[in-house]
């Protein structure tokens, strides 16, 4: 394998709260390949999305906190930067998409402002040079008109339309990394696979790598190269997406693929929901977080909590009992 | 656009004819009227002529709806608001005269009261809970709680008991020395907008702080885009649009102060001008002043309503 583009090594992020700190992302680490999309996939409150603003230190601070670890892309730690140094990185060569794309962009602005606003800033551009590529980049984003609709304001736009706005403006100084959190959680169904294919379609033109961030596991199988499971702030499962699939070597995975839909496979086959509550991040149990609600639970995880697992090529797992669940 | 403004001018009418209706009557309602007034001062006129007389050559001998309707008619159809009852000057050319050094004195005020209450509420938010944001509250509860006219006491007071310097008294008009005329209204606007300000700028505090919690603050900084740009290009314009309305609403209160100020600082605007006619219950004075002011304030209101659509795009005026 390559050099990664991105490499996240033992990252804790915390939150002070009411009832005591937080770890939100608990000791995670993954690598990002240049050109390659990951998907971090887990329930609400899993910490997917703390470990993607992590990655850009949008933590808002206090009450969050990047408390250890190391994130390096192209070889510079982005944890040791200084203010200025990280603002040159967002944007020009990380840029972010955000689940909401109602709230996520500026009511007040002109949406040709907004997407314009990277390329004046990271290129120096002039701001009648960087319209104009707000146009084509609008235009690449399928957005008819472009040109005419620089002045028109997000509010005169549906969800989708402004999802597509969003990704014009991640898209606008070619980055190579994307991080998409959650892009079409707000959307309808039908607009959803849109989405997901122009980001995919971009993302392959510009050779750039992505990772998205999804609790959706039907969106990482047609759109990621490899998978993170997220349970409790730690990664417990990463593969390859097909291998994932096919040979799922955490209970939780597991548990996941049996409470989706899938239209491709067997549809008289039930759906299982995974009982219980998700974990409670102030008060995780000392062994594996997913040991209260696992169906094949022992006595050693609850007590111990399990590292991850060597469990095929390029396949970890954090269960002790992962080479049973291939069978 | 046209069409609002134009429907929202014709609205002013009943709005106007109810508080002129409201002023009308109850000056003339106030416990001892003009009449008594006269006779009392041992006017010589007034003593020939005797209450009856007096009444009837002022005026006052008709129902009060009969002067009413000639009131508004004069105003209406000659722009004539009267005369005043005491030196039978038109009323029309005294508020003409007087009308643009208040509106200057207001003006001022709103102008300086933005420029302390914006900038400082916006650094209280951005370093909300800092030592500057605490001093920018306490100053601003201050400024709530001591009356304007005692501020403006104490700078007449005590400057000239310390240094002997006291604001220029003497009037010059804008016309006749721009500069002298701005020194003199200075103190006074000042003073005034502090006053303003107190609300102001707790308001573009809590807003700000509001903004600067919204998602669509966060892309701003995935973008890259520094303090400055986030704050001013991204959140400000945003938190402004409650901070405009309550200017508006506060412009009745910028009214109030001119006068109380004018008083102080004996600057001739319609403030003096209206304090003199209501201890001289002088009627048409009185009624005409409220009249402008009431249009004045409605005015300002129409003027906010407009200002939204440049503030927020999704007001559009139909």
């Amino acid at each position: 394998m390559n050099t990664p583009l991105l490499s996240v090594r033992n990252l804790s992020t915390r939150f002070r709260t009411e009832r005591g700190t937080v770890r939100a992302v608990d000791n995670v680490s993954f690598d990002v390949a240049p050109g390659e999309t990951l998907a971090i996939v887990g329930e609400s409150g899993s910490g997917k999305s703390v470990t993607a603003l992590s990655i850009l230190r949008l933590i808002p601070d206090p009450p969050g906190k990047i408390e250890s670890g190391e994130i390096l892309f192209d070889g510079k730690d982005l944890l040791k930067l200084d203010d200025e140094g990280i603002r040159a990185i967002r944007g020009d060569r990380i840029a972010m998409i955000f689940q909401e794309p109602m709230s996520s962009l500026n009511p007040a602005l002109t949406v040709g402002l907004q997407v314009g606003e990277p390329i004046n800033l990271h290129r120096k551009t002039v701001w009648a040079k960087a319209l104009d590529k707000a146009a084509e980049l609008l235009g690449k984003v399928r957005i008819p008109d472009g040109r005419s609709r620089l002045g028109s304001y997000p509010h005169q736009y549906s969800g989708g339309m402004r999802q597509r706005v969003m990704i014009a403006m991640a898209l606008a100084c070619q980055p190579r990394l994307i991080i998409a959190d959650e892009p079409t959680t707000a959307l309808d169904v039908t607009v959803q696979a849109q989405i997901l294919a122009l980001l995919k379609e971009l993302t392959r033109e510009t050779n750039s790598a992505m990772i998205l961030i999804t609790h959706d596991l039907g969106v990482v199988a047609r759109y990621a190269d490899r998978v993170a499971v997220m349970y409790g702030g730690r990664i417990v499962e990463t593969a390859p997406a097909r291998q994932l699939y096919k040979t799922p070597r955490h209970p939780y995975t597991r548990g996941l693929m049996a409470s989706v839909p899938r239209l491709d496979g067997d549809t008289e086959r039930p759906l299982v929901p995974i009982e219980g509550q998700p974990p409670d991040l102030a008060s995780l149990p000392p062994g594996c977080p997913f040991a209260p609600r696992c169906k094949d639970v022992t006595e050693r995880c609850r007590i111990e909590r399990p590292p991850l697992f060597e469990s095929g090529p390029s396949h970890l797992s954090a269960c002790f009992y992962h080479e049973r669940l291939a069978a | 656009m046209q069409a609002y403004i134009i429907r929202r001018l014709l609205a002013l009418i009943p709005t106007l004819f109810f508080a002129s209706v409201i002023v009308f009557v109850t000056v003339r309602m106030i416990p001892g009227d003009v009449i008594d007034l006269m006779l009392s001062q041992n006017d010589i006129a007034a003593a020939k002529m005797g209450r009856e007389q007096l009444e009837k050559a002022l005026g006052f001998d008709t129902p009060m709806w009969i002067q009413y309707g000639k009131w508004v008619g004069n105003i209406l159809l000659h722009g004539d608001f009267g005369r005043s009852l005491w030196q039978n000057t038109p009323v029309g050319e005294q508020l003409m005269a007087r009308l643009p050094i208040t509106f200057e004195l207001g003006l001022m005020a709103l102008f300086f009261g933005l420029l302390i209450a914006i900038p400082i509420g916006v650094y209280s938010a951005v370093r909300q809970d800092s030592g500057g944001d605490y001093v920018a509250r306490s100053f601003s509860i201050l400024m709530l709680a001591v009356p304007s006219f005692w501020i403006g006491t104490m700078v007449m007071v005590f400057p000239s008991i310390w240094w002997g310097w006291s604001p220029p008294m003497q009037f010059v008009s804008f016309t006749a020395d721009p500069l002298g005329n701005l020194s003199q209204m200075i103190t006074p606007a000042i003073i005034l907008g502090f006053s303003l300000s107190a609300l102001t700028m707790r308001l573009t505090r809590t807003m700000m702080l509001e903004v600067l919690r919204q998602d669509f603050i966060r892309t701003a900084w995935a973008k890259g885009l520094g303090e400055n740009l986030v704050v001013m290009r991204h959140a400000l314009r945003n938190a402004l649009i409650p901070v405009v309305t309550l200017i508006g609403l506060q412009a009745p209160l910028l009214i109030g102060g001119a006068v109380i100020m004018e008083q102080i600082f004996v600057i001739p605007g319609m403030g003096l001008l209206l304090l003199d006619a209501v201890s001289q219950r002088d009627y048409p004075i009185i009624t005409g002043v409220f009249l402008i002011v009431g249009v004045a304030v409605m005015v300002i209101n129409l003027l906010v309503d407009l200002s939204y659509g440049l503030l927020d795009p999704k007001v559009r005026y139909r």
